[in-house]
């Protein structure tokens, strides 16, 4: 009891008038770091906005300029006249619909399956499944790619897309079942009694309920396949069939249009392939943070 | 009531006569078989995308294949050039061995082992800095995470012009101030570290900051106060109550980090094509390359299993090394 009374004085705010000035400078530095990691992170993005609105002669400037003197929105049109670029867009959201609805559907069906029923062999399957996380997609790439080869499926979107129906991969089942194991059991045996049937009983009791899990796959699965790069790199040859992720890639390897030169024209496609993903971000930041948690948490 | 329902499905149709025959009450057989439908997806998905390619994996690492003709079974040799054991072991005097082999396995390591504890600590230190309740975090921890949600194709794309030697915006203000800047991604020395410079951009303030900091605020207030009744100061109270109680979160996001660096591919792919003078040679583009480039199916297959037995060595090396230091405040 003594010890705690000799430690209190010292703690209480406003004792001494030093203390509030350290109190002052240590806050001050606080936000002088993070003034500068804005910098650091935000600043490049800013300037990839900014670049991609600019005449080319305003991207020699030095100072560079910190906005542009007349915004040129026409740059997004002339992109648009030396690549495909609408239609590698179009391409892209397909293949992202695509993928997002495959492993949503899919992925709530099997972790159903896993967390509600008693087969034989299902802890077996569950720990296989946990398993093959641990694996790198190395390992599949090239014999799927064999498959994919055979089937004649290159050069479609099928291989990045069909696989997503089959369950969406070990990660999303697993986030699934941790959250349907979350609902109490009470609703599933109401829902019997009364009659509805196993499917009927996830999609009119459990689904409704799943709805942040359900947002959060979804979320997670589209910025994995919009981002996707090495998948349509590998399937997709030809121009008409690209994503922008490669198409992106294409316009930087042709000599004569990645020139440097043509800066502006770069950024802006760096900009329609980055906006997507920004505007998900905004517009549902907050089952976004929580479902990145949730899998940070429960992984 | 139960009996009820019992009943319903008892002695005729295709669940009594399974029922009767596995010793199991019907609704048991019912609730099995209708799991296995809704797992079916996924075990078909598992067999055909998954297990099937790994185990098709393993068998062409044996063989020479060029995915126009049919393997060839050619024994150990693909894993011979991979590690360059004609050297060694006379049987495989005449295999040439691969140089980049090993060279792709140095730099992957630099990468990752810079890479991930550099970045883990800064998600750290962000977190830390976003837990201090300061106004205007919300919009902080929104800057800081924008990065992370570029695609990876794009950033590099955008580092690439501005890491550029002669005009990039790095260079032009190191220039402003009388320093003449590195040559970043052109230049063998400096590549790999600018490449380490755009993964850690992209990463630091992304999924592993947020998880850092639900971590932080889900550690009870009471234990800092007991820590600051016997005395602690900040660095006390961090490293005997904050690191402990989010010492589970750190391993999840070593493991995570760690299994994410090793697979680096687009940023060299896209930034440096590898080089220059294969500086930035990384594993992941060094089995693209055999494989979807000059169609080695077989040896690329050789130099994936390399890969995956290297990756589960180290995820299984942090595991196992965590019983010493990770905490599990419920028991585990």
């Amino acid at each position: 009891m003594a010890e705690v009374a000799a430690v209190q004085p010292r703690r209480m705010p406003g004792a001494g008038k030093s203390w509030g000035t350290q109190r002052r400078v240590s806050r001050g530095l606080t936000y002088l770091a993070i003034f500068i990691l804005v910098l650091i992170f935000a600043f490049p993005l800013y300037f990839m906005a900014i670049t991609s609105l600019m005449t080319q002669f305003e991207t020699y400037i030095w100072p560079p300029l910190l906005y542009p003197k007349s915004w040129q929105w026409k740059n997004y049109i002339e992109m648009s006249s030396k690549v495909p670029l609408w239609l590698w867009f179009w391409n892209t959201t397909r293949i992202t619909f695509l993928t997002v609805l495959g492993t949503t559907l899919s992925c709530t069906v099997v972790a159903y399956g896993f967390a509600r029923f008693r087969f034989p062999l299902r802890n077996l399957l569950f720990l296989l499944t946990l398993g093959t996380m641990m694996f790198p997609a190395q390992i599949t790439l090239i014999p799927q790619f064999i498959l994919f080869h055979r089937l004649g499926w290159i050069n479609t979107f099928k291989p990045l897309t069909v696989p997503s129906f089959f369950g969406g991969g070990a990660f999303f089942i697993f986030l699934m079942r941790q959250f349907i194991m979350q609902i109490p059991r009470d609703l599933d045996e109401a829902a019997l009694i009364d009659g509805a049937s196993y499917p009927r009983l996830l999609t009119s009791i459990l689904m409704p309920l799943m709805k942040p899990a359900i947002g959060t796959v979804a979320i997670i699965s589209f910025m994995g396949a919009w981002n996707d790069f090495m998948g349509p790199l590998i399937y997709l040859q030809s121009n008409k069939f690209f994503t922008l992720a490669v198409g992106l890639r294409y316009w930087d390897t042709q000599p004569a249009l990645g020139e440097l030169s043509l800066t502006h024209l770069m950024m802006a496609m760096c900009v329609i392939v980055a906006t997507p993903c920004i505007i998900l971000f905004f517009s549902a930041q907050k089952i976004f943070v929580e479902g990145i948690v949730m899998s940070g948490i429960k992984g | 009531m139960a009996a009820a329902v019992k009943r319903r499905h008892t002695g005729t149709g295709i669940y009594g006569a399974i029922a009767r025959s596995v010793g199991r009450s019907p609704t048991e057989v019912r609730e099995a078989g209708w799991g296995m439908i809704f797992v079916s997806p996924w075990v078909l998905g598992l067999i055909i995308f998954t297990v099937g390619p790994i185990i098709a994996s393993l068998y062409y690492s044996f063989t020479e294949y060029d995915i126009l003709g049919s393997p060839v079974w050619i024994g150990l040799e693909n894993y011979a050039r991979a590690f360059s054991l004609g050297k060694i072991i006379p049987a495989f005097a005449q295999i040439k061995g691969d140089r980049l082999t090993g060279l792709a396995i140095s730099k992957t390591l630099i990468y990752a082992g810079v890479l991930v504890p550099v970045g883990t600590t800064g998600s750290l230190l962000l977190a830390l800095l976003l837990n201090q309740q300061l106004r205007g975090s919300y919009l902080f921890r929104t800057l800081f995470y924008i990065p992370s949600l570029v695609p990876s194709i794009a950033s590099v794309m955008l580092w690439k012009y501005l890491m550029h030697p002669r005009v990039g915006l790095i260079n032009s203000a190191l220039a402003a101030i009388g320093i003449q800047g590195p040559g970043w991604l052109d230049h063998p020395k400096t590549a790999l570290m600018a490449v380490i410079l755009i993964g850690l951009w992209g990463s630091m303030g992304g999924n592993r900051m947020l998880i850092f900091l639900a971590g932080l605020q889900s550690v009870p207030r009471e234990l800092y106060e007991a820590a600051e009744l016997d005395g602690a100061g900040s660095w006390g109270r961090f490293a005997n109550v904050t690191l402990p109680m989010i010492s589970p979160t750190v391993l999840f996001n070593l493991i995570l980090g760690v299994i994410g660096a090793l697979q680096v591919f687009t940023i060299a792919f896209a930034g440096t094509s590898g080089g220059p003078s294969y500086a930035t040679w990384f594993f992941a583009l060094h089995i693209y390359r055999q494989a979807f480039e000059y169609f080695r199916m077989g040896y690329g297959c050789a130099l994936a299993w390399v890969f995956a037995l290297g990756v589960l060595f180290f995820t299984w090396v942090q595991m196992s090394a965590s019983a010493r230091w990770v905490f599990y405040a419920g028991g585990k």
